[in-house]
């Protein structure tokens, strides 16, 4: 029953299978076989499923790729990454090789398969979901290639048709000492054969030099009229760049397909379900991560805690302040990430009441006490009061949702700011006026990678603390990876300027204290 | 001068954004601002993209409360072009510019006494001299008015320094006509758009105005040598510092044709001390920013700012672009740097060339030689290191270390300065050819790369010369009857030439190529 559904993508694709249908000579579909573990996706599924199977699939996928996503925004190595990512996968998206014992290769790629294509739809919408999207996928193929096993990874590239022209003996030879210089140069980690030796063994392919940009840019391919000379190992780059570029085109086909979707009214509801959710699943922060011995009061925020926030936090803070107001979503960012600190509900009502100081007690009770006692979890439905309310948003949530619109100051600067006020906070709100970081900003911007500006700027900010945390061995590296949320950006930072204090990290205040007591001697 | 811009969306000043123009919101007289903008949009100032009109007030605002303004931030523009005048950006409507259609005065006349920005001399330059029918064939790809031409972006830099941005027209007239009109002191090339660039605003969501094509573009400029020259700094250039550009266009355009496999490269002086080149072949334009950056990348060698200490670190074996390259730039290093601009004479400037060294013991040796001979020239110095290393001085020398540090010095003081953010981008902008340098009156011609060693930057015609040239011309004796253009009779013509010759060849591969598609798309039933 879902096949039509697939069908209906796009006319030239069913145009597609219409065709091979005849081939085959057969009215029925035929069943979709699966000769190797990786798939780039080609061709739609074409059997039925259940709306059982559409829904748990896509989760189980999302699931993986939500993970994937955040070891990324973690800056985890690759080999960091397989081993954290190799239980989930083997839970939630097993796929086993043709030499694996199994029985259940064809079931574990059909999932594949059609988890996959149910995420496209899910996912084609806007340019942000798709860009996201094709990261990800990318991301898992990349893991998957890199862990396949060799012979079957060649045959599955051999079926890709990449247009690869293998490089001659004869050009071999006429071009030796370029291709050594190549191989040697792109293999800095050490291969200890010498370089002629190498050049023979290795296998070259030809290509337009565009279909490597990754690897013309760290020069790791020799290059001689448009087209790069690329060592058999350096392929996979090559073949993961196909994927992305074939899985984005496929992408913006099924984006323009979309509307014609919305005639099947049970998968809509599934699929808008889906996108919502595809947040980091455990960039969730939970209350109770609030500091020891801080004095977290409406009257302190002004004067010592607004110093350690967030740029878009800090943004909020001042917006308030210059306004006397601040509109829903804005409430709603900043009432959970003061909640997240450990601002309790009574001073967090105070707070809100005296910086609205224009409103009167009658309009404030009426409109504005109500939705911060349900942030808190104090009044509500059941669930709403079980769970304590609302958790603070991440950075991932205040990245993707509810961009701001018109008189809204939530939402991340690095990300909603053109460049010219995002450097007018950083350097006003912030203090930030070194060159290199606002360059390092810039940069970020225009790469995407939002939480890698706003960690830039923390450990611009923190520098010294930092260092001192790092070779005091105060804080552990697991406590200095990169911050994908605004409380723990506060956290950390309260933590960090108050290194000297009593507040320092519990697991080590014992530590602690006697270089303290020697520091003191010291002076 | 380039401007960058990161999306369409937010170059349109935030008329659908005023809540982000946190300092704008700030005052009253933003708020009518905001308004005014949405339909003076295509008014913004240079650099900081800000609405000029009756923000003013919030804009000064905003100066003083930054310690650094932007455009002194981020070191992606073309500072060679930079205006004599220092007055604050005013911006004048359209209509108050005179477009009446004076006659013009004698060029002779114009020439000799005004300054090369004067409006007099501007206008005869655009009307007379200014190869409108070439730059239209070149950026058009073919005679007949196409999209490539209609949905470029042009922006004006008024006299009065205000900039537009997203002009564009259908036809080589058009754009005549109103650069006749603006009398800008100069105009800046775009990429072509999805759609007509005057119509963006009409589009369902800015998201879907999308640049789609422009030449890849590189810019270099002598400033960003400061450090390695000694004969003049800052915008001041001489025969011997240009020597840098002429090595860089070499390695740069040799690069791009052997490995890239481009064809159709104009490098472009750029009315001051810098060139830019222009990469015109069909699959260049049509490169998106990752393809960008990725030359970029291959073709960057310098890293590190001021405080960054050595800036040329190369893994070994050196790439073949890279040993190419040392290859082309080793005897400019003798000739060009050593001799020429002699870097390392003083004691402290000889303190440079140790810190790029790898032993200490060599450098303790050399510094004691060259203490006892002060004033000893560059290029002794820089034979002492090879000299005194036979000598044994360190027990310690790694030979291997020693000459490729050589090798990366040897960068260091020739490899291409490129300021790379104008090649990285798809939708930077870049000074037209041809246009007249404001502060030097130097026309921005086309550098000859058959002749490279024979540029002169110095000799390259002003407007005001050019214009002279008109009035002195006389009809030769032997007339071919054929009427003679004005920028026939000037010292323009070998450059105009040079610019035909290249957008002909140009345009022929192009429509090559176009037939050999059309068959191609025929034949091919794409996914
Ligand atoms: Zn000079």
């Amino acid at each position: 029953m879902i096949r039509q559904d697939f069908n209906r993508i796009d006319p030239k694709r069913r145009n597609v299978l219409d065709h091979r249908k005849k081939q085959f000579a057969d009215p029925a579909y035929k069943e979709t076989q699966y000769p190797h573990r990786l798939n780039f996706y080609a061709t739609p599924p074409t059997a039925d499923i259940t709306l059982e199977q559409f829904e748990q699939w896509a989760i189980d996928r999302l699931r993986v790729l939500a993970e994937l996503e955040a070891c990324s925004f973690r800056n985890k190595s690759p080999a960091e990454t397989v081993a954290h990512m190799k239980p989930l996968l083997d839970k939630y998206l097993p796929l086993d090789s043709n030499s694996s014992p199994s029985t259940q290769l064809p079931l574990q790629r059909q999932k594949d398969h059609y988890s996959h294509f149910i995420l496209r739809l899910a996912f084609a919408s806007t340019e942000d979901l798709r860009r996201r999207f094709t990261r990800v996928e990318t991301m898992l193929f990349r893991l998957r290639f890199q862990g396949d096993d060799t012979r079957e990874r060649a045959a599955f590239v051999q079926t890709l048709s990449l247009d690869w022209e293998a490089v001659s003996d004869e050009e071999r030879r006429e071009l030796s000492s370029e291709l050594a210089a190549t191989a040697a140069a792109a293999n800095f980690a050490g291969a200890k054969k010498n370089n002629a030796q190498a050049v023979e063994e290795e296998t070259w392919c030809k290509v337009d030099w565009m279909r490597a940009p990754d690897l013309v840019e760290q020069r790791r391919v020799f290059l001689r009229g448009g087209k790069a000379y690329v060592p058999a190992r350096e392929q996979q780059s090559m073949v993961v760049a196909e994927f992305t570029s074939r899985l984005e085109r496929a992408l913006e086909l099924t984006a323009r397909a979309l509307p014609r979707l919305d005639e099947d009214d049970r998968l809509t509801p599934i699929l808008n379900h889906l996108s919502k959710n595809f947040i980091t699943p455990d960039a969730g922060y939970s209350s109770s991560s609030s500091i020891d011995g801080a004095e977290i009061t409406a009257r302190n925020i002004d004067t010592t805690l607004s110093a350690h926030f967030p740029a878009c936090m800090s943004h909020l803070h001042r917006s308030l302040r210059r306004d006397a107001h601040l509109k829903h979503y804005g409430r709603l960012q900043y009432t959970l990430f003061l909640k997240g600190i450990g601002l309790s509900l009574d001073e967090c009502l105070l707070f809100w009441r005296q910086s609205f100081h224009k409103i009167t007690e009658d309009t404030f009770n009426k409109e504005y006490r109500y939705n911060v006692r349900h942030a808190y979890g104090d009044v509500g439905g059941d669930s709403n009061r079980r769970g304590g309310g609302y958790s603070p948003y991440s950075c991932q949530k205040i990245l993707t949702e509810h961009p701001p619109g018109p008189g809204e100051a939530h939402g991340c600067p690095y990300r909603h700011f053109n460049l010219e006020n995002l450097t007018g906070l950083l350097q006003g709100g912030m203090g930030v006026s070194d060159r290199g970081v606002l360059q390092g900003v810039k940069e970020d911007k225009e790469n995407q990678k939002f939480h890698m500006a706003c960690n830039r700027v923390f450990e611009h900010v923190h520098k010294v603390e930092i260092k001192r945390a790092r070779d005091d061995g105060i804080m552990s590296a697991s406590q200095l990876e990169t911050i994908v949320h605004p409380n723990e950006y506060f956290k950390r930072s309260y933590l960090l300027k108050n290194l000297n204090s009593k507040t320092a990290p519990q697991s080590q205040s014992s530590q602690k204290k006697e270089e303290h007591d020697v520091k003191m001697e010291d002076v | 001068m380039p401007h960058s811009v990161s999306t369409p969306s937010e170059t349109v000043p935030n008329a659908t954004e005023p809540e982000m123009d946190e300092a704008a919101a700030a005052t009253t007289a933003a708020e009518n601002a905001d308004s005014q903008q949405s339909e003076d949009a295509d008014i913004t100032m240079a650099d900081d993209e800000t609405p000029t009109t009756a923000a003013t007030e919030s804009d000064d605002k905003k100066t003083d409360t930054k310690e650094v303004k932007l455009e002194d931030l981020f070191p992606d523009e073309d500072s060679d072009d930079e205006f004599p005048s220092s007055s604050r950006p005013t911006q004048v409507k359209q209509e108050e510019m005179s477009s009446s259609p004076e006659f013009p005065s004698s060029p002779a006349e114009i020439g000799a006494s005004l300054k090369a920005s004067d409006p007099e001399v501007m206008r005869s330059f655009y009307q007379r001299l200014f190869p409108w029918r070439y730059l239209f064939q070149w950026l058009n790809h073919s005679p007949t008015p196409t999209n490539d031409f209609g949905h470029r972006e042009f922006a004006f830099t008024l006299q009065n320094d205000a900039y537009l941005r997203y002009q564009s027209f259908p036809t080589s007239d058009l754009l005549r006509k109103d650069v006749l009109r603006l009398m800008p002191s100069r105009f800046e090339i775009g990429p072509v758009y999805n759609t007509n660039p005057r119509d963006r605003k009409t589009l369902r969501n800015l998201t879907s105005f999308k640049p789609l094509s422009k030449e890849l573009c590189f810019d270099i400029d002598l400033t960003d040598y400061d450090d390695i020259r000694t004969c003049c700094d800052k915008a001041n250039i001489c025969n011997k510092c240009w020597q840098f550009m002429t090595m860089a266009i070499k390695t740069i355009d040799v690069a791009l044709r052997d490995d890239f496999g481009f064809k159709h490269i104009m490098w472009v002086y750029s009315g001051r001390r810098g060139a830019h080149a222009w990469v015109c072949d069909k699959k260049a334009r049509t490169m998106d920013d990752q393809k960008r950056r990725a030359i970029a990348g291959y073709l960057e060698v310098i890293r590190g700012g001021a405080q960054s200490g050595k800036k040329v670190n190369l893994r070994r074996p050196l790439h073949p672009h890279l040993s190419r390259s040392l290859d082309i730039l080793k005897t400019h290093f003798q000739e060009d740097v050593l001799e020429e601009q002699d870097p390392w004479r003083s004691p402290e400037q000889a303190e440079k060339l140790l810190q790029l060294l790898p032993d200490r013991q060599l450098n303790e040796s050399l510094r004691k030689k060259w203490d006892s001979s002060p004033g000893r020239s560059s290029l002794s110095k820089w034979a002492d290191i090879d000299a005194v290393g036979k000598t044994g001085a360190s027990k310690s020398l790694d030979a291997r270390a020693l000459l490729e540090a050589k090798q990366d010095i040897v960068l260091e003081y020739t490899y291409p300065r490129l300021d790379i953010e104008v090649s990285k981008k798809l939708n930077h902008l870049l000074k037209s050819p041809f246009v007249v340098h404001p502060g030097t009156g130097r026309v921005c011609v086309p550098i000859d790369t058959r002749s490279l060693e024979d540029f002169d930057p110095l000799g390259v015609p002003t407007v005001q010369s050019l214009l002279q040239e008109i009035d002195a011309w006389k009809e030769p004796e032997e007339n071919s009857g054929k009427p003679v253009q004005d920028w026939e009779k000037t010292s323009l013509k070998p450059y105009i030439n040079y610019f035909r010759a290249f957008v002909l060849t140009l345009m022929k591969d192009e429509r090559d190529v176009k037939v050999k598609r059309e068959r191609d798309d025929a034949e091919a039933l794409e996914f």
